[in-house]
């Protein structure tokens, strides 16, 4: 059997089980809400337009959007309630996934439910009132029984939405069946993400089906069909629950990792450096580029590798760049005071814009720098990403150095390296730690100004673990021992086509090749 | 037995009004029915004896009591009320629609189950329909269930809306018929709007006429069938007589010829 169908069979069991405790929680919980909101809605008009227009609001925002903006949301939340009572709680995973579910869930629930009030027969619910029946016992008696079938569609809408929303609650720090897409999607893995898709899409058409039975219960007042649905229902919800407490031993330690393969791989390596004083660690991988830094700051993870480029410009919001060591020494300042967050050191590579050319292309110009370049640049032509020439580093670049190109072109990555191994460009922008700099034998030229700033990549620790003896047992021997050269062939070996190494792979590669002990 | 005194009814603020200010005494025992065009305020009327619709100003007494004295769905509890919808509940068998109001009002299981039984005899329905569900059931069946579920809980008064309005002639007539022997047997008192002139006259003892919100006329059917200075309610008692004439006329021709 493919290696990588068995690995995804093997993270089923966890991923499945919280996928199904999120969708039956926001589930309950749209349910719990919208029943009373249906009720009062079909009563008065007045409070049908607004509830009804709100709800198809919240449905036409992205559901990605909808739950990264619970995120800041709930930040702020946790934040006050640690200063008035405070009781801080994580604003990172069910939390925000839940309520932004919920509100998804809500419009097919309310929408249903009051078309299917307002539509029982007028002369019924004359009858109603003629025999002698209360408001309430003409809801009860009445009209949610006639209802019910139209509720129950509403409800079967709102069941497959939801389970198919919840695999977008991956990016900010839920797991769910999306891990599987998510992160195949970053290392190209089409068995993990097809295998993520079939999975959600099996438990939402079991889960339709289950509820479809229910449906036609009601319909057909079969009490038997009811309780056979809701009881099989319940039973998928309760095994979830069995597998995720019986499986999850509680992680002691949470290691945090972006959306991209470096940062699976170092993630895998930190854990596993945990897991080797006898702890208990686990990831907590594709966070948003904003969203790992503002969970680390809240305690939701407890160490992720970031770049000391991007938390100098995107966190600390500062626009000059001093040198590499002063930089991380004024930030290791900076961010303690401000946010707790503890630096605690350079694993010796780093990740940043770099320009690069074919090894014997540059050295049959004789160019090894950028002031070098400088020189033949006229004659030669330039190709980056989609994002290179609009960014800061490409402007600082062309002025400090004076570079005019004969041609400048916009590729996407794949393609930009395929141009230069066909010379159809001389030169290309790349991540220095990118991993087919070493596959095609590229030269990184060397940048003597120092205009392009460090993105060395730095070590955070969560305020709440800043002097955690484990934590700095485990992750002191990676410090500055991590060479460029091999994490750039790590990330090849995730990221190549052929032969292809599983993170966890990647990473037990680079401990042993960096002699990490 | 009840006793409306200068009611009045406006849906619109107060600009028109459905029924001004009208005063009507119905004795124990009574048949009365109430007719008149559409529009004319006889559903109104009716619905504020059993308060589906609350009147402004002006008092309503049933049975010695004002009906704001209670909560409305007690008043509907002691109130029989059939109208031309039926509005039999469709998820709730024969059995169950008929033993609503006794249910609501907590009576033993027991004597729910041989009261259902009772009525069912009494609109002359065959025991086995009892768990047959509504829509299986014709449009006059549908109706004798809805008049026996309205006996159900024992009312003394009852409140008819166009009850037969729906049903085919030959239906009508013989549910009115059987009706009407109800109504002497259990001594009901029965308020009844219907806008069939001749159904009221062949089954009530008095007959009130309503236009734009105002009664034009009260007697005895005989009476009324006689003369009336009002010209409108001579024309509409007219039909009736005209009509039997006609009818009369058409059968002697037929023995002429025979």
């Amino acid at each position: 059997m493919d290696e990588r169908f068995s690995a995804a069979v093997r993270l089923l069991p966890d991923y499945l089980s919280q996928h199904v405790l999120l969708s039956a929680a926001a589930l309950a919980l749209g349910l719990l809400v919208s029943l009373p909101l249906v009720v009062i809605a079909s009563r008065r008009a007045a409070v049908r337009w607004p509830v009804l227009g709100f709800a198809s609001v919240v449905q036409t925002v992205p559901s990605l959007a909808l739950l990264a903006l619970f995120y800041p949301l709930l930040l702020a939340l946790s934040s006050a309630s640690a200063y008035l009572f405070g009781y801080r709680f994580s604003a990172l995973g069910f939390l925000p996934s839940l309520l932004a579910l919920t509100l998804y869930s809500m419009l097919p629930i309310l929408r249903n439910g009051v078309t299917g009030l307002m539509n029982v027969d007028r002369a019924i619910v004359e009858a109603a009132r003629g025999v002698g029946m209360t408001e309430r016992q003409r809801l009860l008696r009445v009209e949610l029984p006639l209802a019910a079938p139209v509720l129950m569609a509403g409800i079967r809408t709102a069941a497959v939405w939801v389970i198919g929303a919840a695999t977008l609650s991956t990016p900010v720090g839920q797991t769910s069946l999306g891990n599987f897409i998510f992160s195949g999607l970053q290392v190209e893995n089409w068995v993990a993400v097809l295998f993520g898709c079939a999975a959600a899409v099996a438990l939402a058409m079991a889960t339709d089906q289950l509820l479809a039975l229910v449906e036609s219960g009601v319909k057909k007042r079969a009490p038997l069909r009811i309780w056979i649905g809701v009881a099989l229902l319940l039973l998928g919800v309760l095994a979830a629950a069995a597998v995720h407490l019986g499986g999850a031993r509680k992680a002691t330690y949470v290691v945090g990792a972006k959306n991209f393969s470096e940062q699976y791989i170092l993630a895998d390596l930190i854990s596993g450096a945990i897991r080797k004083g006898g702890h208990v660690a686990s990831t907590r991988v594709d966070l948003g580029s904003v969203i790992a830094f503002r969970a680390l700051s809240n305690n939701d993870i407890d160490v992720y590798v970031d770049y000391s480029g991007t938390v100098w410009a995107n966190v600390l919001g500062r626009k000059d760049w001093p040198p590499r060591a002063q930089m991380v020494q004024e930030m290791r300042t900076a961010l303690r005071q401000e946010y707790g967050v503890v630096l605690l050191g350079t694993l010796g590579f780093e990740n940043a814009y770099a320009l690069a050319m074919r090894r014997d292309r540059a050295e049959s110009l004789g160019i090894g720098t950028i002031t070098d370049l400088a020189q033949h640049a006229p004659e030669l032509a330039l190709g980056g990403d989609f994002e290179f020439f609009s960014r800061p580093e490409w402007r600082a670049l062309r002025e400090r150095y004076g570079l005019t190109f004969r041609q400048m072109r916009q590729y996407q990555p794949t393609f930009m390296y395929r141009a230069l191994a066909s010379r159809q460009v001389d030169v290309i922008s790349a991540f220095s730690s990118d991993g087919r700099i070493a596959a095609d034998h590229l030269l990184v030229l060397q940048d003597p100004l120092h205009v392009i700033p460090p993105y060395d990549a730095i070590v955070l620790i969560c305020p709440a673990r800043a002097n955690d003896p484990v934590l700095r047992k485990a992750l002191e021997p990676l410090l500055g021992a991590i060479p460029i050269e091999l994490m750039r062939q790590a990330n090849y070996s995730v990221d190549r086509d052929n032969d292809k190494k599983s993170p966890v792979q990647a990473a037990q590669w680079l401990s042993s090749a960096a002699h990490i002990r | 037995m009840i006793s409306l005194r200068q009611v009045s009814k406006s849906f619109d603020g107060g600009r028109t009004f459905a029924v001004r200010e009208v005063t009507l005494e119905v004795a124990e025992r009574a048949f009365v029915a109430i007719i008149g065009d559409s529009g004319s305020g006889k559903t109104t009327l009716l619905k504020m004896i059993n308060r589906l619709v609350d009147a402004e100003g002006g008092t309503v007494v049933v049975a010695g009591k004002p009906v704001d004295a209670d909560a409305p769905y007690s008043l509907r509890r002691r109130i029989g009320y059939v109208f031309q919808g039926i509005g039999l509940f469709p998820h709730l068998n024969v059995a169950e629609n008929i033993g609503i109001t006794p249910r609501l009002l907590g009576w033993a299981e027991a004597d729910i189950r041989a009261r259902v039984a009772e009525l069912i005899d009494l609109v002359s329905l065959p025991r086995s329909y009892l768990e047959r569900m509504p829509s299986e059931l014709s449009g006059g069946q549908q109706q004798r269930v809805g008049v026996a579920r309205s006996l159900a809980a024992r009312p003394s008064i009852m409140l008819m809306d166009e009850p037969f309005g729906a049903l085919d002639p030959i239906t009508r007539d013989t549910l009115g018929a059987e009706y009407r022997h109800l109504h002497e047997q259990m001594g009901l008192t029965t308020v009844m709007v219907t806008h069939d002139v001749m159904e009221a006259v062949l089954l009530s003892d008095r007959i009130i006429v309503m236009r734009q919100g105002a009664i034009v006329a009260d007697g005895q059917p005989h009476d009324l069938l006689l003369t009336h200075p009002d010209p409108g309610v001579h024309a509409l008692m007219d039909m009736p007589r005209r009509q039997a004439e006609r009818v009369r006329a058409l059968m002697q021709d037929r023995t002429h010829r025979g």
